[in-house]
């Protein structure tokens, strides 16, 4: 994974990790690698790792059993989503705002859009 | 293992190789050494190997003086391959077991393995790819408390790093410390968490990498081009 320079690397790991879990990837109850796995493939630090659980932990996304290892949560799907969701709504939104389209003309571009490319159903 | 610095001076006749370095490193993190040739990093780490002998200021143990029991706990890798070209890779094991208590064989086994070579294979035959991943090997199969690699991805090819990357971050302890010292510092930005910069022998800065990030919003190479790049 490329990291950019504008956050954490542990914020860019754990949105990573949360959009897999929001698109099914990763289902709850799944095991999560040990957090040296996690470092090894992310080829991030081993303490940036224990970050990235540590993090997620405390957001109620994972829970640790101990001496077994980290799983993901059942709850709160909904709510990680609609953040996810939001989050994408907002760059798009704001990205059309730097081309100086309206709100109204925002609406008609993304409906035609649509329109256009029913075949994404 | 923590590691205190105060006052550290290298004079080589009127060259002042490290002036009054103050520095600690803690157990559990890897640091990396950063900065242009010349800078003072591999006087620094051979100095905290004992190496080189120090012309000034002190370097404490956890809290205790330098001494021949504590440098047991360092190691230090240089830059150049220093193998017998008439050894295989399983006598670099060998050397390597006499020479330090604390070398497991095993793991040094298996860290060949992962590397994808063979213990039959000569020194002399290896590319510098190959070697450098045998100088990790042996480097990381001590149970140093301190470990010390010199330019360990000095011309070495993008998945020779890579793999040397991984059994660095494999093999890190939670209570042992990792200097690394490099120019590629693209390379080491996601494996390390502190990044020490160098300049005409002193500490020019010291800074969390993922702090370094939310603060300013610049990467370690960012930083790096900030500080040696003269505007």
């Amino acid at each position: 994974m490329e990291f950019t320079n504008d956050k954490p690397i542990y914020l860019q790991v754990i949105e990573d990790i949360t959009s897999r879990i929001v698109s099914g990837e990763i289902a709850a109850g799944d095991r999560l690698p040990s957090s040296r796995e996690l470092a090894l493939t992310y080829r991030i630090n081993p303490n940036t790792a224990s970050r990235v659980y540590a993090e997620l932990e405390r957001r109620g996304l994972v829970y640790t059993k101990r001496g077994i290892g980290t799983f993901v949560s059942d709850g709160n799907l909904e709510n990680l989503k609609h953040e996810k969701v939001t989050k994408a709504i907002e760059e798009f939104v704001e990205a059309m705002r730097g081309l100086g389209l309206t709100g109204e003309e925002i609406e008609r571009e993304l409906l035609a859009y649509l329109e256009k490319r029913k075949d994404l159903k | 293992m923590k590691i205190q610095c105060e006052g550290l001076t290298k004079k080589y006749f009127t060259k002042t190789a490290v002036d009054h370095v103050n520095l600690e490193l803690d157990g559990g993190h890897i640091y990396a050494l950063l900065g242009p040739n010349g800078s003072g990093k591999s006087t620094l780490m051979k100095l905290l190997s004992g190496l080189v002998k120090r012309t000034e200021g002190e370097i404490l143990i956890d809290g205790q003086e330098f001494s021949c029991k504590a440098r047991e706990d360092i190691s230090y890798t240089p830059t150049e391959p220093f193998f017998y070209s008439y050894m295989r890779i399983s006598d670099v094991g060998s050397f390597y077991e006499d020479f330090y208590q604390d070398f497991d064989r095993e793991r040094y086994g298996q860290l060949i393995r992962n590397m994808e070579l063979g213990m039959e294979m000569k020194v002399r035959s290896l590319s510098s790819g190959m070697l450098a991943k045998v100088k990790i090997a042996a480097a990381m199969a001590r149970k140093s408390k301190l470990i010390l690699l010199d330019e360990p991805f000095n011309g070495i090819d993008l998945l020779s790093r890579d793999a040397l990357a991984n059994a660095i971050i494999g093999e890190m302890d939670q209570t042992s410390s990792l200097v690394i010292s490099s120019h590629m510092v693209e390379e080491l930005e996601s494996i390390i968490d502190t990044a020490i910069f160098m300049k005409d022998g002193k500490i020019e800065e010291m800074c969390d990498v993922e702090a370094l990030r939310m603060k300013e919003n610049k990467s370690v190479a960012d930083k790096y081009r900030e500080i040696y790049s003269e505007v």
